[in-house]
């Protein structure tokens, strides 16, 4: 196997171009440190554009063409590789199915772990590819023992690690992220994408779901699950209001519940609990939020598991901060302990265990305990 | 580099280029009646009086248009129109499902937005459409035909279709029959008066001329209905003030295209079946697409399908060692589709997705073909290693 970390000699390295800026600035990084570089965007979305082909956009077209007029720029070959299939079977459709059982998935992560780093990294290799480029803001370090650590970006405020948390050992020895190492503003990369000749220097930041193009998840969802009206209770079980599907709550949203009374003691409440069983969202205090444990499933390690159990920070949302846990695997799932309570942690999202910088590894939350639950 | 793309594009010949560049700079609008209007108008009638004799046409048979695609566009909506227009009930539009997309899409067009009934003809397992298709499609109800499209030769596998035969059919029911022939000049003997057909689209930039400019050959008898409205020029068919540089390199490159055809075919042709033999030998599984007969395909067309393969990764990994050709026709959103024509003639859409067209030119050699049967081989394992994703 090739080893990216080694930048001694050129290695053939597959850039996956989004049409943004950050993938554009990262493959044009590459190709200056020497590496024969080509470009591809990944068409994921399956919308019918023309009778024509029955032609896939990508996101969007533009995005794509966006993509290949920066690679024309950089001046490396571009090739649009659809992985639409594959995309909505592990990504989309896993999206709204976590959503269907009451949980809140991560799809970015779902994303790096299916398509990006496994995929389009597989196809990658087997063309002959050493490595995959992405934009991320990460850093892969190699070790004196020829191992590779996960680390977060230089620039903290910008760190991406968390959606790369899935990432194994082998995934690692093949990815590269040229834009991990930089201490550096949104605007400087954009200065620098200007100072390269990208025309995407001016784009405005993707963000959000990109496979939902305006942004409103909720009426995605109610497409794909359609509307299931049920109640909204409080810890006590009485009913304070409806919902048209429990899937359209995340745990620990305060707004948008519609509860036509106040809370006896007048204080905002945030959903607690979603039972896709019963169809039920069940509301409460800020307080109720609180956890100080949880189990998590499917963890999956950036180098070698911990053999015991550990002090590490946890990351639990991609921009959330870090806090510190106890952490051990049991029977295969990963036993956390909270050194002082969080608030909102929903399963179905990632947590990810660093120590210092270096990425551990992650794993889904599949339950929750509660502080005050276990005291009710 | 080895350039096996000419289909998409040939380099210029020198000549044409000369004659472009030699009229860049000459003013004068060939719609002007003074002197320099008289100049430029006088280089447009001889350019439109070579490319005549090089087509078997007459000049005033000669509608200059900017390129194939206008072309296709006219003489299967303008003609759709007029017959039409002449004969409410003549809506049916008959065409061969292997077409370009310039007749295709515009085909496809007149269903969805003028009331035509589209009929897609049958074809045989190289693409062709024979006479008796044709015949029975018209035969079925000859007074509501619109018109008829069959390409003279496909543009992805290379097949020639029976032109004069069809042009026979059609003529024996007064249905006007289009023929793409952008690929077929050049290659093989065109001739539109003998072909019987009511329009042929030919193209510049496919014979050594210059993009941007094409003509619809059009029997003098048949007046379809403008795509471009405006100053009258073309017969009141096309209007839009002609590109006279363009023009005359046109005229130029199809004259040598004609003048030295029998050379192309002989001498490509030797090429060309030289490649067929070194995919053959380092890829013993690949398919030849369209007629296997010398005489049934272009001189200069080698299609094959490469079993277990995606075309996109082969084009990838060729072009990563200079080798430059096509998947099948280019398609602009950039995602490879299985190709309509290896659909339409019963290729599984699986096998159909791993297709590559090596098209020959005026400026190729040995060399071109010895860098593919080096290439081949190893890019063939690679990309069936990496499978259909």
């Amino acid at each position: 196997m090739t080893d990216t970390s080694q930048r001694t000699r050129p290695l053939r390295v597959l850039a996956a171009m989004s049409g943004g800026v950050d993938s554009a600035v990262a493959a044009a990084r590459a190709a200056e440190a020497g590496h024969d570089v080509t470009g591809v965007h990944l068409a994921l979305s399956a919308n019918p554009q023309s009778f024509r082909t029955g032609a896939r956009g990508c996101c969007t077209i533009e995005d794509s063409r966006d993509a290949r007029r920066a690679a024309d720029v950089i001046g490396i070959p571009f090739y649009v590789w659809d992985l639409a299939d594959r995309f909505r079977e592990d990504v989309v459709e896993d999206f709204v199915a976590e959503y269907e059982a009451g949980r809140t998935p991560n799809p970015c992560l779902r994303c790096n772990e299916k398509i990006k780093f496994a995929a389009l990294l597989d196809k990658a290799l087997a063309l002959g590819f050493d490595a995959v480029c992405t934009g991320h803001y990460a850093q892969v370090i190699l070790r004196e023992d020829g191992t590779r650590e996960l680390h977060r970006a230089s620039d903290m405020a910008k760190d991406q690690s968390y959606v790369l948390g899935v990432l194994d050992d082998r995934q690692l020895a093949h990815a590269m992220f040229p834009l991990g190492d930089t201490v550096t503003t949104k605007d400087e990369i954009r200065a620098e994408a200007e100072r390269r000749g990208l025309a995407v220097a001016k784009k405005p930041d993707s963000h959000d779901i990109c496979f939902i193009a305006d942004g409103d998840t909720q009426g995605f969802l109610a497409g794909r699950l359609g509307k299931a009206e049920g109640d909204i209770v409080d810890e006590a079980g009485n009913r304070l209001g409806t919902h048209e599907g429990a899937y359209g709550y995340t745990i620990g949203q305060r707004k948008g519940l519609r509860i036509g009374t106040p809370a006896p003691d007048g204080k905002p409440r945030y959903v607690l609990d979603i039972s896709p069983v019963t169809n039920t969202v069940t509301v409460g205090p800020a307080e109720a939020l609180d956890v100080d444990a949880l189990r998590a499933i499917k963890p999956r390690w950036c180098g070698a598991a911990p053999t015991g159990p550990g002090t590490y920070t946890a990351q639990l949302r991609a921009h959330g901060g870090e806090t510190e846990v106890r952490a051990e695997l049991v029977d295969g799932a990963l036993e956390v302990t909270f050194t002082e309570p969080v608030r909102g942690v929903a399963p179905g999202q990632a947590i990810v265990l660093y120590d210092g910088t270096r990425v551990v590894g992650s794993a889904t939350i599949a339950s929750t305990s509660r502080a005050t639950a276990g005291a009710a | 580099m080895a350039y096996l793309d000419h289909a998409a594009t040939t380099p210029m010949l020198p000549e044409a280029v000369e004659a472009l560049t030699a009229h860049l700079s000459v003013t004068g609008n060939a719609s002007s009646l003074h002197a320099s209007g008289r100049r430029a108008r006088r280089t447009v009638e001889e350019a439109r009086e070579t490319l005549a004799e090089a087509l078997g046409a007459r000049p005033s048979e000669v509608v200059l248009t900017s390129g194939g695609t206008e072309a296709d566009n006219l003489a299967v909506k303008g003609l759709y129109w007029a017959r039409r227009d002449a004969e409410p009930t003549r809506t049916r539009v008959l065409a061969s499902p292997v077409e370009h997309h310039a007749v295709l899409d515009a085909v496809h067009w007149l269903g969805e937005h003028e009331g035509a009934t589209v009929e897609y003809l049958p074809v045989d397992a190289h693409g062709r459409v024979h006479p008796d298709a044709l015949r029975e499609a018209i035969a079925r109800d000859p007074d509501d035909v619109a018109l008829a499209t069959v390409m003279w030769a496909n543009n992805e596998i290379g097949t020639v279709m029976p032109v004069r035969e069809l042009a026979d059919v059609a003529a024996e029911f007064d249905v006007p029959l289009h023929a793409d022939a952008v690929q077929a000049i050049g290659q093989l003997p065109v001739d539109f008066a003998a072909s019987g057909l009511a329009a042929m689209t030919v193209s510049g930039h496919k014979v050594g001329g210059p993009y941007g400019i094409g003509a619809l050959l059009l029997g003098r008898e048949y007046s379809p209905v403008p795509v471009l409205h405006g100053g009258g020029q073309e017969r009141h068919v096309r209007s839009g003030t002609l590109d006279v540089p363009a023009v005359a390199a046109f005229a130029v490159a199809g004259r040598l295209a004609a003048g030295q055809r029998e050379w192309f075919a002989r001498e490509i042709g030797a090429l060309r079946d030289a490649l067929v033999d070194a995919v053959r030998t380092a890829v013993p599984d690949a398919i030849l697409g369209g007629d296997p007969a010398p005489g049934g395909r272009l001189p200069a067309n080698a299609h094959f399908t490469f079993p277990g393969c995606e075309g996109d990764s082969l084009l990838l990994l060729l072009d990563a060692q200079g080798i430059e050709c096509s998947t099948g026709s280019a398609c602009t959103a950039g995602v490879a589709q299985p190709s309509h024509v290896l659909l339409a003639t019963g290729t599984d859409p699986d096998l159909a997705r791993g297709t590559l067209r090596f098209s020959l030119g005026h400026t190729s050699t040995e060399a071109d073909v010895e860098a593919l049967a080096k290439a081949i081989g190893p890019a063939v394992e690679r990309a069936r290693a990496a499978g259909l994703s």
